[in-house]
């Protein structure tokens, strides 16, 4: 009887051990656009969209219309829509359907939107959030009950593309300007859309940088969160087209789910399996400091890598005199949504789609973003120093 | 019955057994070998040093594991425990450095803390263990998001990191000798020693058959509740050497549960209690971390870990089913 519990207990075990762990697996692609013979770093990803990836790397390098030092205000490419029919008699009640605020990014980013709001509290009567926790389902029921709040705006920060647009659409319908921002929707009836560069940009900056200064024909390791994600792929794929340009080495692709120990691990395994490596690529910045550890701890000069504007990697940077980038996915763009929502209700016109700059932290002003006052998970690039309650707010 | 009276020394039988450590031992041999073929650099005593180092956290949850296992029970909530604490450490430090010995000492009574409720639970309240202890594993989990709010705050002072990152330097032939590794090898003499006095006896008889151990006078509810404790310890310690060496983050125990049961199994400790070694379940996962580095050094994909370790659970079971039906 007790080798049987055993053995049930033991199947039990198995299945479980594969739902815990989660492990990535990678995701076939279809190869749609072949990589140039040669290539170290496969086939290209299936999310890769030439058109986009053109039009990003252009607007790296495009001119902002709006003031200079308010980046949030500003808009890249500028296509004026009219709002006249949504003009109203302040203050205002805007409601906000948020995907989740399950990460950091996503925590100094709402801090950063409520304080836009207290900073605009004579315009504004009421402000209502509802967290979606992370699941469609909860948002397209927190939508539809926002309709019924009377709400004079309505922001929306959707949890996935597809899945919310019914619902995007259905409050378009309702007749009140929505606002998208972050992550998009498959519709084109929001005011406006309010998004950084992206994808392609982040990824395209990284790479570029650690293959020109690397030694020729280097060791890269590109370390990635996890696949089949779209803001991570066109970071992925964008990094690949520079890779293969400069014809690296790039000596492997992990996915390291954000863990920092399984990312020492990884890059400690890289560094015993290849003796030396001469480059680091990052999809986003979480664990940039785990990796920078691994090779303090296996007493190895640390290669040239980016990372992104978190302050502990800032400020490694800064203290270990680092060879290092910071393309950023700026959090200022959490002010953006309140600020657009309050001229569409004075009927001024807005851009659509709403391009803001995606400001890169180098060597040259590294010190400007390196509060060391601030804690190690907050987003240098917020855009909230002159909001009511900083610091102590993003504490 | 009969065959219980047989068997009235259980540790010493089983460490004569054809079933014992000798298996084991061959396996972690052949190990060697071939990543001494791939790549010999790893055994370099620096790298060596720091592997066993990167080892010790797995190498302490399996004595944990064992202590329940072996007195027939199972704990699945050792994973979340370490993400909990590391969190909890970050959260109550705050980069405060004369705060380290304090929190140091919070999350070993918190381990033990958590391990006394899953051994009341289960004894007194007669839920079986596979349920209290995979209901404590979801209570930590969505303790600790209500509580951080969804992303880790605070951090860990250089001082509570030193114990999982840091080494003793300049080490005659050794090279560094990592904290860590000094840590397991004294907890792992202790793990030994306490199986050898009466309470590891008890344990093992308790886990062999209950209702015997029992009628001779063994208090099984309060010895299995020790064996829970004891892993929530574990826990603990095995926490803050993974909080030192990553950092804080919210997987720092992600999967540690099934790591440390494959481990224990591996070490040829039945599933179900009463055979095995402490010494047993540990070397199960060296050899565990060993087969994962060798599959790195020839290329395979992580992404095969879960897989692995699920084979060795179906492969092991199967083994010892046969062998005690052939008995």
């Amino acid at each position: 009887m007790k080798r049987h519990m055993a053995a049930t207990a033991a199947l039990l075990l198995v299945s479980l051990v594969g739902c815990a762990t989660d492990e990535p697996v990678a995701t076939p692609s279809d190869g749609a656009s072949a990589p140039p013979a040669g290539a170290g770093t496969g086939e290209q990803s299936k999310f890769f969209v030439q058109a986009d990836y053109d039009n990003e790397l252009a607007l790296l390098d495009a001119a902002p219309t709006g003031p200079a030092d308010k980046p949030w205000e500003q808009v890249l490419n500028p296509k004026m829509v009219d709002t006249a029919k949504f003009k109203k008699d302040g203050p205002h009640k805007i409601c906000f359907s948020n995907a989740a605020l399950n990460n950091p990014w996503r925590q100094v980013g709402f801090k950063t939107m409520q304080a836009e709001v207290e900073a605009q509290g004579d315009r504004i009567s009421e402000f209502v959030h509802v967290d979606a926790e992370g699941k469609d389902q909860k948002q397209i029921a927190d939508i539809n009950d926002l309709l019924g709040k009377s709400c004079d705006a309505l922001i929306v920060s959707p949890n996935t593309t597809a899945t919310l647009t019914p619902a995007v659409t259905a409050a378009c319908d309702a007749g009140l300007p929505v606002i998208v921002f972050d992550r998009g929707v498959d519709t084109d009836c929001p005011v406006t859309f309010i998004n950084p560069i992206g994808g392609y940009g982040f990824g395209h900056v990284g790479a570029e940088f650690v293959s020109q200064r690397m030694k020729p024909g280097g060791k890269v390791l590109a370390l990635r969160i996890l696949p089949g994600v779209d803001v991570l792929e066109t970071r992925w794929s964008a990094a690949k087209v520079a890779f293969d340009k400069a014809q690296v080495d790039v000596v492997g692709v992990e996915f390291t789910d954000g863990d920092p120990a399984k990312t020492k691990k990884i890059v400690n395994d890289y560094i015993q399996r290849h003796g030396t490596i001469d480059g680091v690529w990052m999809d986003a910045g979480a664990v940039a400091v785990a990796a920078v550890e691994a090779f303090q701890d296996a007493g190895q000069p640390v290669p040239p890598i980016n990372g992104e504007d978190q302050l502990d990697f800032l400020k490694m940077w800064k203290d270990e005199g680092l060879t290092a980038i910071a393309p950023t996915y700026p959090t200022y763009q959490w002010r953006t949504p309140i600020i657009a929502a309050l001229r569409i209700l004075d009927g001024q016109q807005v851009s659509d789609p709403w391009k803001l700059p995606q400001p890169t932290i180098t060597q040259e002003n590294l010190d400007s973003y390196l509060d060391p006052n601030m804690p190690p998970l907050h987003y240098a690039m917020c855009g909230c120093t002159d909001l009511p309650g900083y610091p102590q707010r993003w504490k | 019955m009969q065959l219980v009276q047989r068997r009235p020394l259980p540790p010493q039988l089983s460490r004569v057994r054809a079933g014992g450590l000798l298996p084991l031992l061959a396996i972690l041999a052949v190990l060697l070998v071939l990543v001494a073929v791939r790549q010999p650099d790893f055994l370099a005593p620096a790298s060596l040093m720091s592997f066993l180092g990167r080892s010790a956290p797995i190498i302490l949850l399996a004595a944990g594991q064992y202590f329940v296992i072996v007195s027939g029970e199972f704990d699945l909530s050792v994973g979340s425990l370490v993400t909990a604490q590391v969190v909890v450490a970050a959260r109550l430090i705050d980069s405060d450095p004369s705060r380290t010995w304090p929190v140091v000492l919070v999350l070993l009574a918190g381990g033990v803390l958590v391990g006394l409720v899953n051994g009341l639970i289960t004894t007194r309240l007669r839920v079986p263990s596979f349920i209290t202890t995979l209901g404590m594993f979801l209570i930590l989990v969505g303790a600790v998001y209500l509580w951080s709010d969804g992303a880790p705050k605070g951090g860990l002072s250089e001082e509570f990191r030193r114990f999982g990152r840091r080494a003793f330097e300049d080490v005659p032939v050794l090279g560094r000798i990592p904290y860590a590794l000094v840590v397991l090898l004294v907890l792992a003499t202790l793990a030994v020693l306490l199986m050898r006095s009466d309470f590891g006896r008890i344990l093992v008889a308790v886990g062999d058959n209950a209702r015997t151990a029992a009628l001779s006078g063994a208090r099984v509810a309060r010895t299995r509740t020790i064996a829970f404790m004891l892993s929530g310890l574990a826990a603990a310690v095995a926490a803050i050497l993974i909080g030192g060496y990553s950092g804080v983050s919210f997987q720092a125990g992600a999967g540690l549960e099934f790591g440390a049961i494959t481990a224990v199994v591996l070490g040829g400790v039945a599933l179900g209690g009463g055979r095995g070694s402490v010494a047993g379940a540990m070397l199960g996962a060296l050899t565990l971390e060993l087969l994962f580095t060798l599959m790195n050094f020839y290329g395979v994909s992580g992404a095969l870990r879960p897989t692995v370790q699920g084979a060795i659970i179906l492969f092991a079971v199967a083994v010892s089913t046969r062998r005690s039906t052939s008995r």
